[in-house]
């Protein structure tokens, strides 16, 4: 018998399957913020209108939460690439005691579920009696986004050859040179695919979220509350849109800036 | 070495790299204080909180949380509905791990062996997409889908399977009066929305099967179906168990999606989030949060055993 060099049609099937059954859901979530219908979720729409964008877009209680969410995002993704860089650049250039340990650690916050997470934050908030706010929020997320900077970065450094690294020195550069001119431009992109994704995470976290938010309301916290007491189900569709472009492009354009990863930057022989 | 081939020092940033250069663990040092700092005081030290609140307790008259080392708390878990809670998360657990491998094994075998060039791309992206996008949404996703009014409700009715729906619906147990209050429909949420975490490994450790074992088996005179299991399955193993690592540990640990596609009992996520909200019983919620690192440590420590590690 020949070695299967085409794939059987069962398999094939089963394959596009189940990449069909994980991406048509999705697609409802655009039909329904269509749909004149606002009470259920009536199939087929008994109509079609476009009123819910505006709805939506004069609805007042959306633009706190939304403003939040883009605050929260942005500051921990800075923070978790400043950190997750730097604990790439230590991890990626030397081996030292406790290396295993550290890389556990990193790793810690994103393998155990997030509610565990959020319960260990929550309760340290309530030993410490400090208030909910806005850092509370962002002391959750910063840690949960450091393991992504980090992954991409040092997937990066590991394909950075030293070499480069060791003719920027050979030419006069000093370390501050090299990271500027040589360590940056190559390790760049990586870091804004790691920076996209981080953003994307903390866009649309909740549950560790529910847990260090305390009374106020992320863009997610306000789209669980509209889960649990729908009112105008569109709106909610509209919003989930909203979320969901603004994690899908980041995705998109991390995916273009670490495809390829084959060509190492000086790794030429 | 003549005395020219040196550059002259050319102010502080010099000296530093001088310094980091003769000596690489002031440097490493610098690079790796700040963001073990923030893990070990933030992370570890909120983990810790999470110890010592499990070994508090509540004083039921005032519901006042004394801070005194006690087992008790601990022991409120073997009630009779703790347990049953812990056992219904385990089982469910279970059965999206079990799932999400026979669904998602197709899918990683496929985008490994055969996808090649854009295809390849399009697996790669079909996986990843859905892996980051936004969990709200697709749980909202699969409320519209599953609602009593909604899509599959409409597709079984105008192909005639009306009553092939009320009969899922009507098992004892899992049933429920629509697709959205049942554990049908709370279970195929979940192995929905980690499915692609089960893939990528399984992907991962498919790809590292060399295609001459395969023609070695079949030269050998395997049929298709005993080369997959005496071969393919066996060298795939670590990917499945890395893949069941998260399905497992993320089931384990979600609220939101019993929250809004299910019944009213609850899971160990449920317990926690609502012991800490509205019941105010953080020690309790506590203890519940440690059962789930509990498991998910001894679950590792097999996984280890089975090599899951090497395929992550």
């Amino acid at each position: 018998m020949h070695s299967e060099a085409r794939p059987s049609k069962g398999l094939t099937a089963a394959a596009i399957g189940g990449l069909l059954f994980l991406h048509l859901p999705i697609l409802l979530i655009f039909l329904y913020a269509f749909t004149t219908e606002d009470r259920t979720y009536q199939f087929p729409p008994p109509g079609l209108t476009t009123k819910w964008f505006a709805v939506a877009w004069n609805r007042a209680d959306i633009w706190p939460p939304l403003y939040l969410s883009l605050r929260v995002a942005a500051i921990s993704t800075a923070m978790a690439m400043v950190l997750g860089t730097l604990v790439a650049a230590a991890m990626a250039r030397s081996r030292f005691f406790g290396r295993e340990q550290i890389s556990l650690l990193i790793i810690l916050p994103i393998a155990l579920p997030g509610v565990i997470t959020g319960m260990s934050l929550r309760s340290a908030f309530a030993i410490m009696d400090i208030p909910f706010s806005t850092l509370t929020i962002v002391m959750g997320h910063a840690t949960f986004c450091i393991v992504i900077v980090y992954n991409n970065a040092v997937a990066r450094f590991r394909r950075l050859s030293g070499a480069v690294l060791e003719a920027s020195a050979d030419l006069g550069a000093n370390g501050f040179q090299s990271f500027r001119y040589v360590l940056l431009p190559n390790l760049g992109s990586a870091l804004l695919a790691g920076g996209m994704l981080a953003f994307a995470l903390s866009f649309d976290e909740v549950i560790v979220t529910t847990f260090t938010a305390g009374q106020q309301s992320t863009l997610p916290i306000w789209m669980l509350n509209e889960l649990v007491r729908p009112r105008q189900r569109p709106v909610t569709n509209v919003v989930a849109i909203v979320v969901f472009v603004t994690t899908f492009f980041p995705i998109l354009i991390a995916y273009y800036l670490t495809r390829g990863g084959s060509e190492t930057a000086g790794g030429g022989k | 070495m003549s005395r020219s081939a040196i550059l002259p020092n050319r102010g502080l940033a010099d000296r530093l790299s001088a310094l980091f250069w003769r000596r690489p663990r002031v440097l490493l040092l610098l690079l790796i204080t700040p963001p073990l700092l923030w893990l070990g005081v933030v992370y570890l030290g909120s983990l810790g909180a999470l110890l010592l609140q499990s070994f508090y307790s509540i004083d039921e008259f005032s519901g006042v949380v004394v801070e005194e080392f006690t087992l008790k708390t601990y022991g409120e878990l073997f009630r009779a509905a703790n347990m049953d809670i812990i056992l219904r998360t385990l089982t469910m657990s279970a059965s999206v791990t079990l799932a999400s491998a026979v669904i998602g094994f197709p899918v990683a075998y496929f985008a490994a062996r055969f996808a090649r060039g854009r295809w390849k791309a399009v697996f790669y992206l079909g996986i990843m997409l859905p892996l980051w996008s936004s969990y709200l949404v697709k749980v909202y996703a699969w409320k519209l889908i599953l609602a009593k009014e909604g899509i599959i409700t409409w597709a079984a009715d105008s192909v005639g399977l009306g009553f092939l729906l009320d009969a899922v619906l009507a098992l004892p147990g899992v049933g429920g009066n629509s697709l959205s209050t049942s554990f049908i429909g709370t279970w195929l949420v979940f192995v929905y929305v980690w499915l692609p975490y089960m893939i990528l490994p399984m992907q991962a450790s498919l790809e590292r099967v060399p295609v001459s074992m395969l023609e070695a088996s079949s030269d050998l005179g395997a049929t298709r179906g005993q080369t997959f299991r005496s071969v393919i399955l066996p060298l795939a193993m670590p990917g499945v168990i890395a893949g069941s690592i998260f399905t497992f540990s993320l089931t384990m640990g979600d609220y939101i999606i019993p929250q809004i596609v299910g019944t009213s009992a609850r899971f160990i996520g449920q317990a926690v989030y609502q012991l800490q909200g509205t019941a105010g019983n953080i020690p309790l919620a506590a203890a519940f949060a440690v059962v789930p690192i509990l498991i998910m440590l001894v679950y590792l420590s097999l996984a280890k055993r089975g090599g899951a590690f090497d395929a992550l």
